[in-house]
């Protein structure tokens, strides 16, 4: 499934974490899909601090813009490192209607009729950076959604993919990435990874030497197994609530009132001073 | 600089590592030794160093660098070391004229300013220089620490972006090494130092975080560090991606032992 993941048009969400970071699955997902790369670079002076000129105009927002006004049919990726950037710099609700208006150019076909190519965008998004209204609009926006996780060293991908008109699905994926980028697929945690039990502690039975007894003998456990518990609901005690018997009714007080008591329906405790 | 932290994070001042991002931060207890030990471990690796302190004087940071065998006063002289002490030059900014905005220009400023001028003292303070007789090693940037830069009253994404091109001018372009400290406000609900928090840890390759124990303060073990090496998913690696140590603060060193193996407790 997750080699597979660009095969849908749309936007793919990478969520990732501190502790699991998902730049390398972008660089191996793009490595996937790339016959022929475009590099826009941003990463030196995205704020055009250094004022050289040398800076597209309109910075990454004019850049990704550009790109919807795309006149060449054939499919294309957008991969966006990252998208936590484009969120903490723009307005949300302006990235929103760019990454919109991008991923799906599909759907309206220029005047022609002739059919445009498919875009992916794949966008790598930093959990831990944005509140949950950011998070849920993008979330909303994209059709699929992979949420980078693991456990013992070796990392999982949970990919929950929503389809037009049909269930979504969940699924979860191990794998790793190998120095060349490369995706190796992978069926769960490794073995080596597993927690040994030390073999140097020897395991001792803590009921071994005890002072007292803490076991049953056969008969014990016999009358120990039979007994019912007393607020337990089983057959015999609804057959008895259903039938009462005037002669097996609920147990009886027998009270004998002494010489001191004296009963005052309005005043059992005998303490109102009135 | 620690021997003993040296041997934790498996480098040496001759054999560090380049082109990467440190992030130190601490939570309930003081994470500064972590500064000294960097500052001292650079100059020591025979780097330049630009240091913009912004917590403590120069003083300060010279008498504990003194007692960890390096003299910031002398390598100050001779031009490995570039201080930019923020307690003192801050007042500079109101009472002397200046040519070119001064490098904490962002004080006088009442609206949301930005970290250019900071930027642009740091990147000329380690521009590699033509003559090149010093033959230092790499360039590196101490910030000690950003939080307080956050109280003066920038925003975290003003301080992610000069950190940002820190990165980009510093470890992509000159190979060089960046550390920041910075604070973490744990229980207290601090949205913009947790932002600059999570979105440092995103950029770095190695975080550092100094944490005091859950059960209070104790005379022997001061604290428990936390070492995160911010790894690309490779299914040969087989160093930990994650190690916990606690430690005692000495006079002139900090011993680090396994959790519950303190030798005053064994």
């Amino acid at each position: 499934m997750l080699d597979s993941l660009l095969a849908l048009g749309g936007l793919v969400l990478l969520r990732d974490s501190v502790e699991w970071e998902g730049r390398s699955l972008l660089k191996a997902l793009v490595k996937k899909s790339a016959l022929w790369l475009v590099y826009h670079d941003f990463f030196r002076d995205p704020l055009n601090w250094s004022k050289t000129g040398e800076a597209l105009p309109g910075g990454p927002l004019g850049a990704l813009r550009a790109m919807c006004k795309r006149t060449d049919l054939g499919p294309v990726t957008i991969a966006l490192d990252s998208l936590s950037w484009l969120l903490l710099h723009l307005p949300c609700a302006t990235l929103c209607q760019t990454l919109h208006a991008v991923s799906y150019q599909d759907s309206c076909p220029p005047g022609d009729g002739s059919p445009v190519g498919k875009v992916h965008v794949l966008g790598l998004l930093h959990e831990e950076l944005h509140g949950p209204g950011p998070m849920g609009a993008l979330s909303s926006l994209a059709q699929t959604e992979v949420t980078l996780g693991g456990t013992m060293g070796q990392a999982s991908a949970r990919i929950l993919c929503r389809r037009p008109q049909q269930h979504p699905t969940d699924q979860t994926q191990w794998f790793s990435i190998l120095p060349d980028f490369s995706l190796h697929l992978q069926e769960g945690p490794s073995k080596e990874f597993q927690p040994q039990s030390d073999p140097h502690i020897p395991l001792v039975d803590p009921m071994a030497h005890l002072t007292f007894n803490l076991h049953l003998s056969k008969k014990e456990r016999e009358a120990r197994d039979s007994l019912t518990l007393p607020f337990q609901f089983s057959s015999e005690k609804q057959e008895a609530l259903l039938r009462p018997r005037p002669s097996q009714a609920t147990s009886h007080i027998f009270y004998e009132p002494d010489a001191y008591d004296d009963l005052d329906q309005e005043d059992p405790d005998d303490d109102l001073d009135i | 600089m620690f021997p003993e932290l040296n041997n934790l994070l498996n480098t040496t001042p001759d054999r560090a590592e380049q082109g990467k991002l440190t992030l130190l931060c601490d939570a309930k207890t003081d994470g500064s030794f972590l500064v000294h030990h960097f500052l001292s471990f650079y100059l020591k690796a025979n780097c330049k160093v630009c240091f913009v302190a912004l917590i403590q004087s120069f003083s300060h940071y010279n008498i504990v660098g003194q007692k960890l065998g390096v003299n910031l006063t002398m390598a100050r002289e001779r031009g490995q070391l570039v201080f930019l002490e923020g307690l003192k030059s801050a007042v500079d900014v109101f009472f002397q004229a200046q040519e070119k905005p001064h490098p904490l220009q962002f004080l006088r400023e009442a609206s949301a300013g930005n970290l250019k001028p900071l930027f642009e003292f740091v990147r000329d303070a380690l521009k590699p220089v033509d003559s090149g007789a010093a033959g230092w090693t790499y360039p590196v940037l101490l910030v000690d620490d950003l939080s307080v830069l956050l109280s003066l009253g920038l925003g975290a994404v003003a301080v992610l972006d000069f950190i940002h091109y820190c990165r980009a001018t510093l470890c992509w372009e000159l190979k060089g090494n960046v550390v920041v400290l910075v604070h973490d406000s744990g229980d207290v609900e601090d949205e913009e130092n947790d932002i600059l928090l999570n979105g440092l840890s995103h950029q770095s390759h190695l975080i550092l975080r100094a944490e005091g124990l859950a059960t209070g303060f104790c005379r022997d073990v001061h604290g428990q560090l936390r070492i995160l090496w911010r790894r690309p998913s490779q299914s040969t690696s087989q160093r930990d991606q994650s190690l916990t140590y606690q430690y005692k603060i000495q006079d002139r060193s900090v011993s680090f032992f396994a959790k519950g193996m303190s030798p005053a407790v064994l």
